[in-house]
């Protein structure tokens, strides 16, 4: 048995799982964050991406023992003071969704991409760094809208806060 | 995935101790094959040293045309390296292609030559660039480390440290993913090195794993543009053939993946 601790959402947590379990078991079985999904469990599908030290990853691709000691970010903790995280509120905005089980690894891995790129987004680059994440109902044509969006507005607060 | 045991290796020397202390352990590096198979119960190891951690074996430095990688270096740290862009654009472009975002952020270059799947995009990479894998125990050259499909060189508990580069005057790398696994079904990295000399490493068609194609490298040796090998012929007797493309085709594939190598390394 492994004893893990890790800051989730940052919140340090702690708890006593199998050597073999899954980060993402632990993050949806131990400590009951059951956004996080787990769709294909064979590494393709990206539903199941959180941020571990800053950088997405597919949490059914990792043990819960590899992560122990760092900061991991679920989708339940993006959002602050009862406000949408703006990739969120361009989800919702441009119904980048339909039965939304890839969504919470859609977001991750867009709010890792906008970081990434600095918020310098074409629709070719949505695309292919979407490449990680499968949707089977909108055709991603939302999806793609609502990063861009979200993209172009977080480089707008950046630019206020700055000034 | 059945029960292993989880260990963190904190130096080179303690992650080869901890291989040793058991017949059935096996490195853990990115992860982004070893776990999967796991899950498969296709590898079944009692024991699991993770690499992650262990800072010897991290980062990428560029000298004077001399290029080291740590081999616990992601892919994503090799594609976003200003220094590999510069020194070896070929190879930056390749890691920036493996696997997708997320892949790239754990997947290292260690862990990919190691396992040297017949479809992975590295062993083309260092075979054409005459890599020098540097292991705990030796350093081994690209052509004798890669001894076909799924098989190194490496002995048991022999841990890779570091791949050292020389970097070519050209690099480029160009794949034909599958369309639905996105593995290669035929990658071809070109390079030019200092000397003169070509080299040109074929991934995903060959039954054998990566190999070198020696018709196209005398082709480019003579004339590095993409028109040279206009008249060339792959022979297609030693190359896979399966439900995605027939060996006439992947020999076809290797011929336009080169010409389009050679066109990327400009």
């Amino acid at each position: 048995m492994a004893n893990v601790s890790m800051t989730v959402n940052g919140r340090s947590v702690s708890g006593q799982c199998e050597d073999r379990t899954l980060l993402v078991q632990f993050i949806r079985e131990n400590l009951g964050l059951t956004g996080t999904h787990v769709g294909c469990d064979t590494s393709q599908c990206g539903a199941c991406v959180v941020h571990v030290d800053g950088k997405a990853v597919k949490s059914c691709t990792m043990l819960a023992a590899q992560a122990d000691g760092s900061e991991v970010v679920t989708i339940e903790g993006l959002s602050s003071g009862g406000e949408l995280h703006p990739v969120q509120a361009a989800f919702r905005e441009h119904h980048g969704l339909q039965c939304g089980f890839c969504t919470p690894g859609m977001i991750m891995s867009a709010v890792d991409m906008i970081k990434r790129h600095d918020g310098q987004l074409d629709e070719k680059t949505v695309r292919q760094e979407l490449e990680g994440n499968i949707c089977r109902c909108t055709g991603y044509h939302n999806i793609v809208k609502a990063v861009l969006d979200a993209a172009s507005k977080m480089g707008e607060g950046a630019k206020v806060a700055a000034e | 995935m059945y029960a292993t045991n989880y260990h963190r290796a904190s130096s080179v020397e303690d992650a080869v101790k901890l291989a040793s202390a058991n017949d059935e352990a096996k490195y853990l590096s990115g992860g982004q094959t070893l776990l999967p198979t796991m899950k498969q119960r296709l590898a079944a190891p009692s024991d699991l040293v993770d690499l992650r951690h262990v800072s010897g074996l991290k980062g990428i430095s560029v000298s004077g045309g001399s290029i080291r990688i740590g081999a616990a270096t992601t892919h994503a740290e090799v594609a976003s390296s200003t220094e590999i862009a510069s020194a070896c654009p070929g190879l930056a472009h390749l890691a920036a292609h493996i696997g997708d975002p997320h892949v790239r952020h754990m997947g290292t270059i260690g862990g990919s030559i190691a396992n040297n799947d017949p479809a992975a995009d590295y062993p083309a990479g260092l075979m054409a660039l005459n890599a020098t894998i540097v292991t705990n125990k030796r350093s081994i050259g690209a052509d004798d480390f890669f001894t076909g499909m799924f098989d190194t060189a490496l002995e048991d508990g022999e841990l890779i440290v570091a791949v050292e580069i020389k970097a070519p005057s050209k690099s480029g790398y160009a794949k034909f993913p599958n369309p639905a696994s996105r593995y290669a079904m035929t990658g071809v990295f070109v390079a030019k090195h200092g000397d003169g000399s070509v080299r040109v490493a074929v991934t995903g068609a060959g039954s054998g794993g990566v190999f070198r194609q020696s018709d196209i490298e005398q082709a480019l040796a003579s004339n590095f543009s993409a028109g040279a090998l206009d008249g060339i012929t792959v022979d297609d007797s030693d190359l896979m053939s399966d439900i995605h493309a027939s060996s006439a085709y992947r020999a076809n594939l290797v011929k336009v993946m080169a010409k389009r190598a050679v066109a990327a390394a400009g």
